[in-house]
């Protein structure tokens, strides 16, 4: 082994790549599928669904829009730093991107913790004694949200670890296959959210 | 030296990134002040449409795609076209049982 790093190492950007598509297939059928009983659901109890789509405050739910979509910019944008071997922008470009996300996820908390305030939680009393059809909403915007909530916190820690392999160097403009990877599962969170907002938020 | 034939990489520059971001916050934008306006069964439609649009952009420029090979490209539209065919046929189900 005397040969240096990218020689005696195997990488295969082109391989890994799609290996990372094939996962975010899995993702989007993941999601696809709660999608699919929304959709089914919505049409059984449409003036259920309506009625209460207005309780949730359209206005976190737009400011949360705003915040990914700009996150996914930054993100995009550090890849091509990395690519043009900027490394202080590239560091600052994940952080401000991960800052981004928690100011998603301490939205996301003040919107659930005010849901509980008023005890419409899944399986509550209140919940259970609602409609069906908005029993199901509320099952479905809890499940939906909480599970790409989920994503969102795996994708802080990728992009943490994003942060340590380009200062230390092992990302960098010849090998970036980790951060634009990690890129890809961040857009999958920002597109999944796409959807979410207007069937939540937006179904009044 | 080694010679390798490499694929010439493509840097998307940041100024491209900065303009998919304005369209996203435009059609963001749209798709809030449609629903105040309540086109009732039609603000549904309008909403997955510009979410399907806000969705196109983000898959071509943040992820890419533009600048990715066929056999990719092609892999993506079919497993979206996949996902349409799963609604429609459970549709076709729920609605005519």
């Amino acid at each position: 082994m005397n040969t240096t790093a990218t020689h005696s190492e195997h990488y295969d950007p082109e391989g890994s790549k799609i290996g990372m598509w094939l996962f975010l297939f899995t993702e989007l059928f993941l999601f696809g599928g709660l999608f699919l009983v929304y959709a089914v659901f919505r049409n059984k109890y449409s003036a259920d669904f309506h009625h209460v789509a207005h309780e949730l405050n359209a206005f976190i739910g737009t400011f949360n829009t705003v915040v990914l979509l700009v996150s996914s910019m930054t993100v995009a944008m550090s890849i091509t730093a990395v690519q043009k071997n900027n490394k202080r922008l590239a560091i600052n470009l994940l952080l401000i991107t991960i800052m981004l996300a928690l100011v998603f996820m301490v939205n996301k908390y003040f919107e659930w913790s005010y849901k509980f305030e008023y005890k419409l939680y899944p399986g509550s009393p209140v919940v259970m004694n609602l409609p069906q059809g908005e029993i199901l909403f509320y099952g479905l915007y809890y499940m939906m949200t909480g599970l790409h909530a989920l994503h969102v916190l795996i994708g802080i820690v990728l992009l943490t670890i994003n942060i340590f392999k380009v200062r230390s160097g092992k990302v960098n403009a010849e090998r970036y296959s980790l951060i634009e990877n990690s890129g890809l599962y961040w857009h999958l969170v920002d597109l999944i959210w796409i959807f979410l907002f207007p069937l939540l938020y937006l179904a009044t | 030296m080694i010679v390798m034939e490499e694929k010439e990489k493509h840097i998307t520059s940041y100024g491209l990134f900065a303009k998919v971001l304005v369209a996203l916050l435009i059609l963001t934008t749209i798709s809030v002040l449609i629903t105040e306006i309540h086109f009732g069964a039609f603000s549904v439609a309008v909403a997955l449409s510009v979410a399907c649009i806000k969705v196109a952009l983000v898959l071509i420029y943040f992820m890419h795609l533009k600048w990715e090979n066929t056999f990719l490209r092609l892999m993506v539209a079919g497993v979206f076209v996949l996902f349409a065919l799963v609604v429609v046929f459970t549709f076709i189900d729920y609605l005519l049982r």
